[in-house]
């Protein structure tokens, strides 16, 4: 099995009294989808907000291919390579959609503070954003503005930005939100593409789409680990589906 | 930063060319009263790389102008030096000052960015205000312009107005030049993505930080420019070169002639004060006139004078 890419120990959040994450150890491999399920309130959003270093945690720690990145400022989560999109649409509207990709790229250089050199000079960039474009779906979108592509196209350019910053690690904050059915379909598509080269981690509530690709499930419930395994296993498990699955009595 | 519009570059040619020869029909206080607002032009357009391309709103520019002002008057005394090291000298005193309040300005955001670059220029106002060493409120004379002369020659004499006329102007074409070419590399990219979404920006791996600080050195440096030049243009400095009624002008001459656009904070100069100086002749309530002249342009055109030239934007992202 690959080794563990990303892995937290005892990850925990708290705002003020507030538990929003307690205790969670889990473990996302290379070549894998993890996907972290569990109803509204379960400190999802807290937990991938402090993989991706938007948030410190409390406590607990967390690990990059053995790397101890507990705390980092995001941008150098984001430098160690891990990658992360937004739940809510995240890209620059006024930009193209190329120049999206060329921007997030261009993070790759050493350095940005270049101050005379037009940017669209940079061959490597270049390169690396029209394949980012390319990898999502969107290879012949590049020219249109952002804010004129679909809500699905805008959410595929969100993973293409995330992508050109060359990550080994993906974290998908609710990639399907708000997406009809065939754009849903074609983004289950993508993130099982995605899995080849990446480990990913998943964040999502549409549980068709959570069973038909993820590898690994974890469930949280009131910001901890209820039950974590295969798909298999977290569909047969009791408690998971009185907690969420079936229970017909969801935490809210 | 896209193209400018077609409109706006032949405007511009078309200025170039007006301002050109314009001192062949201009009188004598018109000459100086454009070199003027060509001094704010530029610093209105260093103002708008913070404000229009990178979304910190200063209150306190006039800080950075007046620095290099000073820097100029106190290097002088009686016979004034040379403007070959003086300026450079004056431009990198007003950018270490700039780096070190960026320091911890920009640990802020916001309304309590607006507060501190205020506080900060205010600090520095009161003191010279107050210090006598600095002239106190009377302010400092320049005895004699700077020399221009290189192994006994000098391209330029600035005891003349005609030449501080051509050499401001040339600076201005200049600074615009640089500004231009800035926020077309990979500096001016993160700046405008930092203007929209820093959040976004440092996920993708920028320390943003780094570039805001960048920015409002080199913002910084080049109101230091527009500051030697009056402290040169006028002969003497004052503490009002510092104040916020300074930056605050600054301000809504980038506002007037619309942000983010460089070349419209250099229109918002001039018609700024050539407003002021047409009304002021016409009444002695010229201020009630200007102020409904910025209110009228703020709601009717709130792109800013520029827009009407320039259909499509011009900042790139847009306005987040």
């Amino acid at each position: 099995m690959a080794e563990a890419a990303l892995r937290t120990e005892a990850l925990s959040r708290s705002f003020g009294g507030l538990a929003a994450v307690s205790g969670v150890s889990l473990e996302c491999r290379s070549g894998s989808v993890h996907a972290v399920i569990g109803p509204n309130g379960a400190g999802k959003t807290t937990l991938i907000n402090m993989l991706s270093g938007d948030l410190a945690p409390s406590a607990g720690r967390i690990e990059l291919f053995g790397e101890d990145i507990t705390g980092l400022p995001p941008e150098r989560v984001s430098q160690r390579g891990v990658g992360r999109s937004y739940q809510k649409t995240n890209i620059f509207l006024g930009f193209s959609a190329f120049e999206n990709c060329r921007l997030a790229a261009q993070s790759r250089l050493p350095s940005s503070m270049r101050f005379l050199r037009r940017a669209e000079r940079y061959h490597e960039v270049n390169v690396a954003a029209a394949r980012a474009l390319a990898a999502a779906g969107l290879g012949d979108r590049g020219d249109v503005r952002a804010a004129a592509l679909s809500h699905g196209e805008q959410r595929q350019l969100e993973i293409a930005m995330t992508l050109a910053t060359a990550p080994r690690v993906l974290l998908l904050d609710e990639p399907l939100a708000g997406m009809g059915a065939e754009e849903s379909a074609r983004m289950v598509a993508l993130i099982r593409a995605l899995k080849e080269r990446h480990a990913v981690l998943l964040v999502e509530h549409d549980m068709d789409a959570v069973f038909a690709v993820a590898d690994v499930l974890t469930v949280m419930v009131n910001g901890t680990v209820l039950a974590s395994g295969r798909p298999a296993e977290i569909r047969a498990n009791r408690e998971v589906q009185q907690a969420y699955l079936g229970g017909d009595d969801a935490h809210g | 930063m896209m193209e400018a519009p077609r409109a706006l570059r032949v405007l511009l040619g078309l200025m170039l060319i007006g301002l050109l020869l314009f001192p062949l029909v201009g009188e004598r206080f018109y000459i100086q009263y454009a070199t003027k607002i060509m001094i704010m032009a530029i610093f209105a357009m260093s103002l708008d790389l913070l404000v229009g391309y990178t979304g910190l709103v200063s209150l306190g520019h006039a800080l950075f102008y007046g620095v290099a002002g000073y820097a100029l008057a106190m290097a002088g005394g009686d016979a004034a030096p040379s403007l070959w090291w003086s300026l450079p000298a004056a431009m990198l005193v007003s950018a270490l000052v700039a780096l070190v309040v960026g320091a911890l300005v920009l640990r802020t955001s916001g309304i309590y960015f607006i507060m501190v670059t205020l506080a900060f220029a205010q600090m520095m106002y009161f003191f010279v205000r107050d210090s006598e060493y600095f002239g106190g409120s009377d302010g400092i004379y320049l005895n004699s312009k700077p020399s221009m002369s290189i192994f006994g020659w000098a391209p330029l004499d600035l005891g003349n107005q005609l030449h501080r006329y051509y050499l401001t102007l040339a600076l201005a074409v200049a600074t615009y030049l640089l500004l231009r070419a800035v926020l077309r590399s990979a500096f001016g990219r993160v700046l405008i993505g930092i203007r929209d979404n820093e959040p976004r920006m440092r996920s993708l791996g920028f320390p943003t930080f780094r570039y805001k600080l960048a920015c409002f050195v080199l913002a910084g440096a080049l109101a230091g420019l527009a500051g030697y030049l009056t402290a040169v243009q006028d002969g003497i400095m004052n503490p009002e070169q510092l104040g916020w009624h300074r930056s605050g002008e600054a301000l809504v001459m980038v506002i007037l002639g619309g942000m983010g656009t460089l070349a419209g904070p250099a229109l918002g100069a001039g018609a700024l004060m050539l407003l002021e100086l047409q009304f002021s002749i016409w009444t002695k309530y010229w201020q009630l006139l200007l102020g409904g002249f910025i209110v009228a342009v703020v709601l009717f055109l709130p792109g800013g004078l520029g827009s009407i030239f320039a259909r499509r934007r011009g900042g790139g992202a847009g306005h987040g």
